[in-house]
């Protein structure tokens, strides 16, 4: 019942880093009532979590493990509780990041963040399709190649694509969307892609929450 | 494949979205929650917000305007106009902007791009730059213009945005002093110098008058983005026949 879906504990983690607002805005604006919180409990003990993610990626995995949030985001993988993770949020779920640097990551999708290749404008900025490889609930009402907005210069490069749900091209095609059981990540922002966006949130809460 | 963006742009003073010809001649032009709304129902790929008044007291009233339209409106805002330190621009940001553009601050003190740039991300950090035209030995060069227009400054816009970029800034929001306004075309010449110079997006404003200068400021220009106030506050023309006449052109562009 939307109801009772929309009575469910949802958290924004708050690891001093991103416009947490953006995506709290959005979950608001679709009738839920998220609560951003730095508090790891809080957050273990809620029913979908989104972990936003603004910035460099080295950065953020060291605010991730400062908070002492790294541990909490593997353990709710571990626990197989929903998790949309967004930008750099996404990126630091795989194994390590070329950015400023070699900075390990947390380990949960094998592969390597690496840097967009030269010769384009930096950062990938701006409205960009996203290709669906995969069918899944959460693309539901969402047609294939919709625009979302991206605002990067590293990308996601998964060792294998059992994971992969989603692929844009910007000088290559890069991995924008990663489904692996309850967990969903995204390149792009879908609390700044307009309608679509919070379609794709929608979907997300519905299936996770049902 | 990357579209081009179109983005309304919302001149606001003393909470009210305001319109002049070159920097001068303001006339009211709407209420900017209920411009911005409509302009995220007709496409609007990403909004700037640019606060003309700028005293202390307008920009606590920016402050609740941005809030207010983060509810409502879920494409990348970006907002400028006065913002002088790394407070003014968090204020900013915590209220629902996703980008901050600097303009006379980042002239007095381009340390303010680094150190905006690695607490919030390059990302967020626009650098807006009034170039008016003039001549060097015959060549045409630009010269960067601050405090809202009214002051030149004798710097070189094309180094001045190769030193910006290298500094921190994300993207460029060049307006030419000289079209703004004045609805006769964008300034194609800066618009190409600037894209071809720095690797980060460029977003050309100030001059657009019809659905062809958008056209020209993306191909012949080569910007990534174009940015419009008047002929879409008039209801001259909406987003998305603006993006409708574009793609007829071949210019890929977000269509909903």
């Amino acid at each position: 019942m939307a109801m009772n879906r929309k009575s469910k504990t949802i958290a924004v983690i708050n690891y001093g880093a991103g416009n947490l607002g953006s995506v709290a805005n959005a979950l608001v604006k679709l009738g839920y009532r998220p609560v951003v919180t730095s508090s790891i409990p809080e957050v273990l003990n809620a029913h979908a979590v989104f972990l936003p993610g603004v910035g460099a990626g080295g950065d953020t995995m060291h605010s991730l493990e400062a908070s002492g949030m790294a541990a909490a985001v593997l353990k709710l993988v571990e626990l197989q509780r929903p998790l949309f993770a967004i930008c750099v949020g996404m990126q630091v779920l795989l194994s390590s990041t070329e950015e400023d640097g070699e900075h390990r990551c947390l380990g949960i999708i094998p592969g390597k963040v690496r840097k967009l290749p030269q010769g384009l404008k930096v950062p990938h900025m701006g409205w960009n399709q996203v290709k669906q490889v995969v069918s899944h609930p959460v693309f539901s009402g969402i047609p294939d190649n919709t625009d979302f907005y991206f605002v990067h210069s590293y990308y996601a490069h998964p060792r294998d694509g059992s994971a992969v749900a989603g692929v844009t091209e910007y000088g290559i095609e890069f991995c924008s969307m990663l489904i692996k059981d309850n967990l969903f990540a995204t390149q792009f922002h879908p609390e700044k892609s307009g309608e679509p966006g919070l379609t794709m949130y929608s979907n997300f809460l519905k299936y996770a929450l049902s | 494949m990357l579209t081009k963006r179109v983005i309304p742009c919302l001149d606001v003073t003393n909470g009210r979205v305001v319109k002049g010809t070159s920097f001068t001649n303001l006339r009211d032009a709407g209420d900017p929650v209920e411009q911005a709304a409509f302009y995220y129902h007709e496409g609007a790929d990403e909004l700037v917000f640019l606060d003309i008044g700028a005293t202390p007291e307008a920009r606590d009233t920016l402050v609740n305007v941005v809030e207010k339209v983060a509810r409502q409106v879920f494409v990348p805002l970006c907002v400028g106009g006065g913002l002088r330190s790394i407070d003014d621009m968090r204020r900013m940001l915590q209220a629902g902007a996703d980008k901050v553009s600097i303009n006379t601050a980042a002239v007095q003190n381009p340390g303010l791009l680094r150190e905006g740039a690695a607490i919030f991300g390059r990302q967020c950090m626009v650098l807006a730059v009034d170039a008016r035209r003039s001549t060097d030995n015959s060549a045409i060069t630009w010269e960067v213009c601050t405090h809202g227009g009214r002051k030149p400054t004798g710097m070189n816009a094309l180094k001045w945005i190769k030193q910006a970029v290298a500094l921190g800034a994300g993207e460029i929001l060049l307006t030419s002093w000289d079209a703004d306004g004045h609805r006769s075309g964008y300034d194609n010449d800066l618009n190409r110098a600037v894209s071809e110079l720095v690797e980060v997006p460029v977003i050309a404003s100030g001059g657009a008058g019809t659905l062809e200068h958008l056209y020209q400021a993306l191909s012949d220009g080569r910007a990534d983005a174009v940015l419009a106030a008047s002929i879409f506050h008039y209801r001259e023309y909406s987003i998305r026949q603006a993006k409708e006449y574009l793609a007829a052109k071949g210019i890929p562009v977000r269509l909903q």
